[in-house]
């Protein structure tokens, strides 16, 4: 294939690894900006809105667009909630301790792991697409509802931007994220911001995972590489920064796709990913993070 | 605290108890009521989980089957499942607790070629035989011990080569391999670029996917133009991922033959939405998952045994899909050790060296419901059998035979003789 | 004096372990010493020093190869073979601490786990020397030390037992010297120490490599002992393992990591006798666990009773 069409292909790619990626991200930057707990079970919480989704599409009859708009609906809050609940029943008291919330968190890594396993088996099962448009370009076919993931993305980006910037629960979860004792001395109720960070946390990451799984399927092991990605964007974005989470998710996706374009798959991954650690290395507090 | 400590003492001495009683008394006359014990190693989590638990079901069956007939020289047979999380180090482990703790005369099952690899040290040093029903070249190429065997199904290299001949014949020379970047996959592109060439065709592109890969689409414009054939098989979770994303890829436009292995497609439907483009394609099958019109007279009963239908899924859930051409091999592994045990009278574990003499010894092996997938040769020397292939082609939405290969045609030289091997 | 006299009634309660537990057990006591090495290396890392790494099966994995690599390649035996280890483990400690060690907290454990991570997939790109995926079982000249058959019972629970005993006693000597402290302080408040004239970079360096020694000793006594060297030993579950035996056994103290990879072996042991569904037991069990000893076990036990645990 020749270069240009290559190109267009690897940043296509790049783009929909990206959206998934911020949306992912974005649940995990809020948790561990405003509540400083490492969630290892976050990917787990991706892996959940997959199965939801596709436990939701298999009872609801009718067309898939309305399945799965079911799906979108559904499977974000049932994981919210279930956040919710971890987060009352295990989280809080620890105190959301760093290092006991990283145990308690693969705990619950390993609980949903094998609840899925058990209770949906281990096979990777599809759910139809919304609808199938398909490109088709000169040189390869490309699915149309790909770029429909980059643009739903999109939209739930600017939804939660408006969220935490316009909103007075945004506004608060800001605040105790900046200084959690002065937030309490407000007479915010940090019990509840924190509970409320960890389920829109865990549901944006169970969104993502709904959108994907037209792509990709659903199976109880899916969780592991969004978790690694999720927090290799971002750290890389800058501890807190939603902007630079987002921009983060674009430059780790899109090089991850034009790198591939280089050399063969595996060492193409090998420079991907020193590359992204180097970039650490030489700018510790991130892209767009401030000093510490 | 105490379970982990003491567990063991009473089901060791009780498995030895046993065994010397056994060993005391001629014949099997004492031995009736102490079962053959053999412990199953699965992929129940992990990566492998898919083929684990139909490894099970089978091999349940094939129990199920063998005791009703009377069991292995009169003696009950039990099957202890133990997971290994698709892991090589808890694989080992696992050997460890079969054969010491639970007291197996022997183990067998393992699918996954990484756990095979990290468990048969222990095996070896254990002295227990160790069936492996893997399908990898790591038996056959000599990388392992006399303890490790593989009868029960076809290694890659056979299978593979196999395949070139019809390729080239049918579907064209010049051919783009996609597999995944680890053994197994290393296997295809070493021994199919080798068979091809024999027969005049040649590889253009090799592109090997990283095991952790979960999206494919970006390789695929690495494959050349000029490509006639496009080879492809992968494994794990994402395998449907990957086939969805060559239709995408390919879509309407001009696309060169398809040719997979069916792992590509293992436990997973043909008919599934996204996977139009494969009509028409080609598979390596071992044995047709969607009953052949010529199928041999055991294949009714191996899968009602199963409980598997005319299509390869499950009688009480027509989605959930087998892996028909892998799990047949734990059948034909249960047979197979009854068979070497009758042959030995074997009596308990020490005669585990005995019994492995007597797998060594056997050679041909019929077609039969012992065999359902069709008649087998062992080669002793190797430790590997080899049977018959298949390929099939995709005829609405639907995996049908085309042609069978002969056991002859994926002979090979040996690389290994283990009988020369000490225990 | 109490320290030590409770470390060494450990050992020697050890070293009588063969005679009343079964062989199976006994070998998985082995297993498990060799696993507490690799975590003790971790905690002098994370709980003494606080570098929260999620490299380490890296490190791992480096001393397994450097060992199992020359006895495959170059026939060595297994005392060259074990040194070899060991010191592949701490070179790549260190080159990897001059990298990664300009960055701190949660920036430095996702530095080292893309080092990990990129490491694990140049095992896989150079399969056709370190076997890929696949590994390779360790030829069995390479398995004898001084005469005697590491893959056999006695010798293999014995070279266990001693590479468990010197890593306990080194990493109590370790934390009870000035060196400790430092690395302690490093961990507390490190503008600090840096205000009474330490450097914090070469401590954290050397702690690191320290670290990389006893987990670069314990890949390649499991390739020599258990016989097996693979890549999956490169791969993310281990570096979050030891974590999970130092936390909790309990972060900063020197019998930790022993009784926490014995917990969980244990567990693990328990779970599937119970269930198939046995990850959901252990996965309770953790939560439970960190719900009532959030310090790890014995961290909880020093702050609550016996002040003077190391």
């Amino acid at each position: 294939m020749a270069f240009g069409p290559f190109l267009l292909l690897a940043l296509m790619e790049g783009l929909v690894t990206a959206a998934i990626l911020a949306l992912a991200a974005s649940g995990l930057s809020l948790v561990f900006g405003v509540m400083r707990v490492v969630n290892v079970a976050h990917g787990e919480f991706y892996m959940l809105g997959a199965v939801l989704a596709w436990a939701v599409t298999t009872m609801i009859p009718g067309p898939p667009a309305m399945a799965f708009l079911a799906a979108v609906l559904i499977a974000p809050l049932l994981v919210a909630a279930l956040a919710a609940a971890a987060d009352g029943l295990i989280l809080k008291r620890l105190n959301y301790d760093p290092e006991a919330t990283i145990v308690a968190t693969i705990g619950l890594l390993y609980i949903l792991q094998q609840a899925a396993l058990s209770l949906y088996g281990p096979n990777a099962n599809p759910v139809a697409a919304p609808f199938t448009w398909r490109i088709q370009l000169p040189w390869f076919g490309y699915s149309g509802y790909k770029l429909f993931v980059v643009l739903a993305a999109i939209l739930v980006l600017l939804a939660l931007w408006a969220f935490m910037t316009r909103t007075r629960a945004g506004l608060v979860m800001r605040a105790t994220q900046v200084d959690r004792t002065t937030a309490q001395a407000f007479g915010i109720n940090v019990d509840r911001v924190y509970m409320g960070t960890f389920a829109l946390g865990a549901g944006l990451a169970a969104l993502a995972g709904v959108l994907i799984v037209p792509v990709q399927q659903a199976q109880y092991l899916m969780g592991h590489d969004p978790l690694l990605l999720s927090f290799i964007v971002v750290i890389i974005g800058g501890l807190g920064s939603l902007r630079g989470t987002l921009i983060a998710a674009l430059v780790i996706g899109l090089s991850d796709g034009v790198i591939s374009m280089f050399f063969t798959p595996t060492l193409a991954k090998i420079l991907a990913t020193l590359l992204v650690a180097m970039v650490l290395v030489f700018r510790p507090q991130g892209l767009f993070g401030a000093k510490a | 605290m105490t379970s982990f400590i003491h567990p063991t003492r009473r089901g060791l001495l009780m498995a030895g108890g046993a065994g010397l009683l056994a060993a005391a008394l001629p014949g099997h006359v004492g031995a009736q009521a102490a079962p053959i014990r053999i412990g199953f190693q699965l992929h129940r989590t992990g990566i492998g989980a898919a083929y684990g638990r139909w490894y099970e079901r089978t091999a349940q069956a094939a129990l199920t089957a063998i005791n009703e007939a009377g069991g292995i020289g009169g003696r009950p047979v039990e099957l202890l499942f133990e997971d290994d999380a698709t892991d090589p180090k808890r694989g080992s482990e696992v050997v460890d607790k079969l054969t010491q703790q639970a007291g197996c005369d022997l183990v067998m099952g393992t699918l996954f070629s990484h756990v095979v690899m990290g468990s048969a040290p222990r095996a070896a040093e254990l002295k227990v035989p160790y069936l492996v029903c893997s399908e990898g070249y790591h038996v056959a190429s000599g990388a392992l011990n006399r303890w490790t065997l593989q009868p029960g199904i076809t290694d890659v290299r056979a299978q593979i080569s196999t395949m070139a001949p019809w390729v080239a014949a049918n579907l064209g020379k010049k051919v783009t391999m996609v597999f995944p970047d680890y053994a197994f996959g290393h296997d295809h592109r070493d021994f199919f670029t080798a068979a091809i060439q024999a027969q005049g065709g040649e590889v253009v592109a090799q592109i090997a996917v990283p095991p952790t890969e979960t999206s494919f689409t970006r390789y695929f414009p690495q494959i050349p133009a000029e490509t006639a054939v496009l080879y492809h098989v992968m494994v794990g979770p994402a395998v449907l991922t990957f086939v969805k994303e060559l239709g995408e890829f390919y879509g309407t436009g001009a696309k060169p033959a398809l040719f997979g292995f069916v792992d590509s497609l293992e436990a997973v439907d043909t008919a599934t939405p996204g996977l139009e483009f494969l009509e028409g394609s080609h598979f390596w099958e071992a044995h047709p998952r969607v009953k052949a019109a010529d199928a041999g007279e055991h294949e009714d009963h191996y899968r009602a045994a199963v409980g598997v239908d005319d299509n390869g899924a499950s009688v009480s859930d027509a989605k959930d899909v087998s892996t028909y051409s892998h799990m047949f091999s734990t059948w034909e592994t249960l047979y197979f050790i009854k068979q070497a045990m009758e042959a030995v009278d074997y009596a308990g574990p020490a005669d585990r060296q005995k019994l492995v003499e007597a797998m060594e010894a056997i050679t041909d092996l019929p077609y039969g419901i012992e065999r359902p997938q069709g008649a087998k040769r062992f080669n002793g020397k190797t430790h590997q059998v080899f049977g018959s292939q298949h390929i099939s082609q995709v005829q609405g939405g639907k995996l049908v035979k085309v042609h069978a290969t002969t056991i002859d045609e994926g002979l090979y030289e040996d690389a290994v003789d283990y009988t020369s091997m000490s225990f | 004096m109490k320290p030590w006299i409770l470390h060494i009634a450990l050992i020697a309660v050890l070293a009588t372990a063969p005679l009343w537990l079964s062989p199976y057990h006994a070998t998985n006591l082995a297993r498990i010493m060799v696993l507490a090495v690799f975590a003790m290396g971790y905690n002098l890392a994370f709980g003494y020093t606080g570098l929260l790494s999620l490299g380490h099966a890296l490190l791992l994995a480096a001393g397994m190869y450097a060992a199992g690599l020359p006895a495959q390649l170059w026939g060595w035996a297994a005392g060259p073979a074990f040194i070899a280890g060991i010191a592949g483990g701490g070179l790549i400690a260190a080159a990897l601490g001059l990298l990664a060690l300009r960055t701190a907290g949660v920036s430095f454990m996702i530095v080292t786990l893309m080092f990990a991570q990129a490491g694990y997939l140049t095992l896989l790109y150079f399969a056709h020397v370190t076997g890929g995926e696949d590994g390779f079982a360790v030829v069995s000249s390479g398995r004898v030390l001084l005469g005697s058959d590491l893959s056999t019972d006695t010798p293999r629970f014995l070279a266990a037992l001693t590479i468990f005993a010197i890593g306990l006693l080194a990493s109590l000597a370790l934390v009870r010297s000035p060196f400790g402290r430092t690395m302690v302080a490093m961990r507390e408040n490190e503008e600090r120490s840096r205000m009474l004239g330490y450097n914090p970079f070469t401590v954290k360096l050397a702690a690191l490599t320290l670290s990389g020694l006893y987990a670069g000793a314990a890949g390649a006594a499991y390739a020599l002992l258990f016989g097996y060297v693979g890549a999956s030993f490169a791969t993310i579950q281990y570096s979050i393992l030891p974590m999970l035996y130092v936390l909790m056994g309990g972060a900063g103290t020197t019998l930790g990591p022993f009784l926490g990879a014995l917990l969980m072996f244990a567990l693990i042991e328990a779970a599937t006798v119970l269930t198939t569904a046995h990850q959901f037991i252990v996965g309770a069990a953790l939560v439970v666990l960190i719900l009532f000893a959030p310090k790890g076990i014995l961290g909880t036990i020093r702050e609550r009773w016996l002040r003077w645990l190391p």
